[in-house]
């Protein structure tokens, strides 16, 4: 559901990206948009320059040219955590959580809540009962139905997992959320919960970046696909107008982009 | 589901089930292991390996090891002793550099398993054997005499009803109190349990995981430092063969406390049971006349058994 203004405010942009790895290029000039409150997915096959992208956006690596802007504004990211000062918050396959620590930890982890007054900032003495009456109103607030956050993470499903993870981005992130194969090695339960919940993070006003092999699951959610193929962008499609089998025939390359009607290009 | 404890019940029984179990054997075997006399000296022999096996938890929550951790403490102990006694320096000052020749050693540890890399496995066996080798030389492979009363006030004793307690063990139980409140209620105690749980997703939280880890090592090396003055208290001597088994004993103590090798999981206070447990194998086979061998031979069964008993929870837990 795209605000139908004609100019959308875009929240996030990136121009002529190029990413050389010795003598490959993995991105070769790409651009990128997002707008405020869009789930924008993005897509392509192995090679296409997908992840150099996303890696690029989240501050993992230092394009070699080429500008991103957020809010307008240039930004430089030179660590993950310059782009996490911006507001931006990347949830990484796999890599989310640690799993023997309890559900408020690991939401918390790295921000900690400590106690007020002189010892508890002396000794970093953590507020466990803020921390608890913290996360039960944001993981309320987002609709995640788990009893207790005292609990293991190790103790949940692999989609209450991937919750807990995309829970914690969109409590922290101010600006936007990227989401690299949340719904991989999920089964159909598990992958539409984590759906709901990035639905419910898109609906609170935080704009999403999608990563995604799953065709069905980028249909189903996203606002836009961005197809990437051979470091460029080649198009960008509406998922309402345009079918599953063309947006694969584009992404692999069995048809160009100019060869889709017109309506279907977003 | 909803359990507040972070081990499953038997995980954090189990030590104190084989503490049980072992103690009640040797009461079998000896009249005189039941006895406070003995009790007393149980506590006086742990408190070296409980206050290594302190530096030893806090490795081994990252998902490290280190074996220097005995040699490293004959270090701290040889030149705290030889710069008080050989060259006239105040106890305390002698003291605070013997402590800081461990951390020191710490600290070479920590750097080179963030910097280079390197296994923590592999670091600590390099200085493991170039400690050795400096207290040695150091020493002239001479025992210490003659220390300072300041130097062995730790191995001195009161009593309370009958039973001799010294003011070291007291030290090493005030001690496990606090890593165990700080391992739990702060900032730097979560972080360790995070990097040896999952560092590279710790990383990503914008931990600095590093920090982190060369705290740990430093920290630990404070530790065995700490064990060096009460093991020379203890001894009453700077001895250069010291930490040959305490080396093993401290690692072998944490593992049965419920630490696992895997790292992010386990208890601080664990590790003293799990030292009380190598106490009381030592203390009731020597009170059996077990030669000194077989004790070593039964702690080296005692961590195979401990450590598969960490793989296989870990299998049946997934």
């Amino acid at each position: 559901m795209n605000t139908p203004t004609d100019t959308p405010v875009l929240v996030m942009e990136a121009r002529g990206l190029v990413k050389r790895y010795g003598q490959v290029v993995a991105l070769d000039g790409v651009d990128f948009e997002l707008r405020a409150g869009e789930i924008m997915a993005v897509i392509g096959d192995n090679g296409a320059g997908k992840s150099s992208l996303i890696k690029a956006l989240s501050g993992a690596t230092i394009p070699d040219e080429g500008e991103i802007r957020l809010d307008g504004k240039p930004i430089r990211f030179k660590s993950p955590m310059d782009a996490r000062r911006e507001g931006i918050e990347t949830v990484y396959q796999d890599l989310a959580v640690a799993p023997a620590m309890t559900i408020a930890e690991n939401l918390f982890l790295g921000r900690e809540i400590i106690k007020p007054g002189l010892l508890g900032r002396l000794l970093r003495i953590i507020d466990k009962t803020k921390m608890l009456e913290e996360s039960i109103a944001r993981m309320n607030d987002l609709k995640v139905g788990i009893r207790s956050m005292t609990q293991a993470v190790e103790t949940l499903s692999g989609g209450q997992r991937q919750c807990v993870a995309v829970a914690r981005s969109a409590a922290f992130a101010r600006h936007v959320v990227i989401l690299d194969e949340p719904t991989a090695a999920l089964g159909v339960k598990e992958g539409n919960m984590v759906l709901e919940l990035i639905r419910r993070v898109r609906d609170k006003g935080l704009p999403v970046i999608l990563i995604s092999h799953n065709m069905p699951h980028v249909f189903e959610i996203a606002d836009r696909i961005h197809i990437a193929r051979l470091g460029k962008r080649a198009c960008i499609v509406d998922p309402k107008k345009i079918s599953m089998s063309d947006t694969v025939a584009v992404m692999t390359g069995a048809m160009r982009p100019d060869e889709l009607p017109a309506e279907a290009l977003a | 589901m909803s359990t507040t404890s972070r081990l499953p019940p038997i995980a954090s029984l189990g030590p104190l089930i084989a503490l049980v179990l072992a103690a009640a054997f040797f009461a079998t075997q000896s009249d005189r292991f039941l006895s406070i006399q003995n009790f007393s000296l149980i506590l006086q022999q742990v408190m070296v390996v409980g206050t290594i096996a302190i530096g030893q938890t806090l490795i081994i929550l990252t998902a490290g090891i280190d074996l220097s951790c005995g040699m490293v403490m004959a270090l701290g102990g040889i030149v705290m002793t030889k710069l008080a006694v050989g060259a006239g320096m105040n106890p305390y000052a002698a003291i605070a550099c013997g402590l800081l020749v461990c951390m020191g050693f710490g600290l070479v540890n920590g750097l080179l398993v963030t910097r280079i890399r390197l296994p923590s496995f592999i670091v600590t066996l390099g200085t493991m054997n170039i400690a050795f080798a400096i207290t040695q030389l150091y020493s002239g492979a001479q025992t210490v005499t003659d220390l300072p009363p300041e130097m062995v006030f730790f191995g001195s004793t009161f009593a309370i009803g009958g039973a001799a307690v010294n003011y070291g063990t007291l030290l090493m139980i005030a001690l496990y109190a606090f890593v165990w409140w700080g391992l739990r209620d702060t900032q730097p105690g979560r972080h360790v349990y995070a990097v040896g749980n999952n560092p590279e997703a710790t990383r990503l939280t914008g931990i600095a995981t590093d920090k982190v880890l060369l705290m740990v090592y430093v920290t630990a090396g404070l530790f065995y430092g700490i064990a060096s003055l009460l093991s020379v208290a203890r001894t009453g001597v700077g001895d250069p063969n010291a930490g040959q088994t305490e080396n093993l004993d401290a690692i072998t103590a944490v593992v049965l406390g419920g630490t696992s090798l895997f790292g992010g999981r386990g208890i601080v206070l664990g590790s003293l049971l799990g030292a009380l447990i190598v106490g009381v194998f030592r203390n009731g086979l020597t009170l059996m006349g077990v030669p000194s061998v077989y004790q070593v031979l039964i702690t080296g069964v005692l961590v195979i058994l401990a450590v598969a008993t960490d793989q296989l929870s870990r299998k049946g837990g997934r």
